[in-house]
């Protein structure tokens, strides 16, 4: 068997994300085979077979009515799925989230819920386990920092850290909390991982915002999911040396069909970052 | 009939999921009647070993007594640490102790919990891993881990090397997700289907 200078083998991962709305798969995704576009499940097996480590599954539903598909939705591509799990989206409560526990997520993603009621992160991670829990961070850049018990001027804020601000209801509103300090918080509450999405980078496709990400990874002993700004395997091989993320999550650059992925993981491979693959 | 022991230890339905999709007949169960009239019985569980306390007080016995009857068992995570004679993650919790030692957190010079894909080693012979490549990658989830052991069949290599899979006659534990761990992992599940 073979194993890199350091003895190092757990692998950096890859994480494919789907965005539903109303059970459909948006943003479209031009894989060859597909047979229905729009439907999560085969998307979702079919990333898998590609390579993807992982697959993210965001409800950004706006209606009550069509979120009630969300576990149906769940169920049916979980089913179809033996790598992890995770679905994120409108998930408020302890009871929202056993649902989605029941229809076979292995992890949910929580994000403004998390910022409104802390204590959820450990009452889900109290009775499924913190591994099953990934706080979600929003958070932005380049903004006039307003921290709650500031009275310093911004160059001082600055000084003491404050990298980002953490954004909450699909990043229309400000919270005026650190994102460091809130990454710290999330793990002591319970959560099993972070997932760091960089609104000043997202859609970009400019690459992940690496200071910012190793920010977070040297504030918590916890996995770090690095997202928002993918656009070429320069990007990944970036955030995974000097972001000093544990995995990256994409969408956009998945859609141009299953050899991306292996491409992918073949180009971070061969510049040393350790990858699952073949898989 | 596959029990699948739900002893209070985070989310199972996924193994469920998975014997489901090999066609395995396999039930959740709480109930020690349906665990010793088992043909073979999973152990999952993810989280603080301290849920075994739950497992010791309603259903040790039913298991063991099977275990002694040569009924297969497969411990998962948590499930393979409990096989072990018990955990310094929650001292007076004992295990079976049907392997020798202490499970313990990873050492500081790496980061914990250990997430993700990782390889296995293959070190000896066995039935649960026929046709697994030696290098397979496995999903894992976990701050603990077991020793290396004479029934070690399978190692991981994250802060030194550490138990992947043991295997003892009819006992067998894996530290990561065999219904997480795509392609190998539907192997093992298989292979202990077919025993």
């Amino acid at each position: 068997m073979k194993t890199s200078a350091n003895s190092e083998t757990l692998t950096r991962r890859i994480i494919a994300c789907l965005d539903v709305d109303a059970g459909r798969v948006v943003k479209g995704v031009q894989f060859e085979q597909l047979r229905d576009a729009g439907d999560p499940a085969e998307l979702a097996r079919l990333h898998a077979e590609a390579g993807a480590d992982e697959i993210v599954l965001l409800d950004i539903t706006a209606t009550a009515e069509g979120r009630k598909t969300l576990t149906d939705t769940v169920r049916a591509t979980a089913c179809q799925l033996f790598i992890p799990f995770t679905v994120g989206g409108g998930i408020r409560t302890l009871s929202d989230a056993a649902a989605i526990f029941d229809a076979g997520a292995d992890k949910v993603a929580i994000n403004s819920a998390a910022i409104a009621t802390p204590k959820l992160i450990g009452e889900i991670a109290g009775r499924f386990g913190s591994q099953a829990v990934v706080v979600a961070i929003d958070a932005k850049r380049g903004r006039a920092f307003t921290a709650k018990d500031a009275t310093g001027a911004k160059e001082e804020q600055r000084e003491i850290g404050i990298l980002a601000e953490v954004f909450v209801h699909g990043g229309r509103k400000a919270t005026g909390l650190d994102a460091v300090a809130w990454a710290r918080e999330a793990q002591d509450r319970g959560a099993g991982e972070i997932l760091l999405t960089s609104m000043d980078r997202d859609g970009t496709r400019m690459g992940f915002d690496c200071p910012l990400t190793a920010a977070i990874a040297g504030a918590v002993s916890i996995p770090v999911i690095a997202s928002g700004g993918a656009g070429s395997a320069q990007h990944f091989i970036e955030v995974f040396t000097a972001g000093r993320a544990d995995a990256a999550l994409a969408a956009s650059i998945f859609h141009f069909g299953t050899h991306a992925l292996a491409e992918l993981k073949q180009t971070l491979l061969a510049a040393g970052i350790p990858m699952r693959w073949p898989c | 009939m596959i029990a699948i022991v739900d002893y209070g230890a985070g989310n199972i339905s996924s193994v469920a999921k998975a014997f489901a999709h090999l066609g395995a007949p396999a039930q959740i169960t709480a109930e020690p009647q349906i665990v010793a009239a088992a043909e073979k019985i999973v152990v999952p569980g993810v989280g603080h070993f301290q849920r075994c306390e739950s497992l010791n007080r309603h259903l040790r016995p039913a298991i063991l007594a099977a275990i002694e009857r040569g009924i297969p068992f497969l411990g998962i995570c948590v499930g393979m640490q409990w096989l072990f004679e018990g955990s310094t993650e929650s001292p007076e919790t004992p295990g079976a102790a049907l392997f020798p030692g202490l499970c313990e957190r990873f050492p500081a010079t790496v980061k914990s919990p250990h997430v993700g894909w990782n390889r296995i080693e293959l070190t000896g012979s066995s039935r649960l891993l026929r046709e697994v490549p030696d290098g397979a990658f496995v999903y894992y989830t976990h701050s603990y881990r077991a020793p290396l052991v004479e029934h070690t069949v399978a190692v991981t290599q994250y802060g030194g090397r550490f138990s992947a899979v043991v295997e003892r006659g009819n006992i067998f534990g894996v530290q990561f997700h065999p219904e997480k761990s795509g392609d190998a992992g539907l192997r093992i599940l298989e292979n202990f289907r077919q025993l």
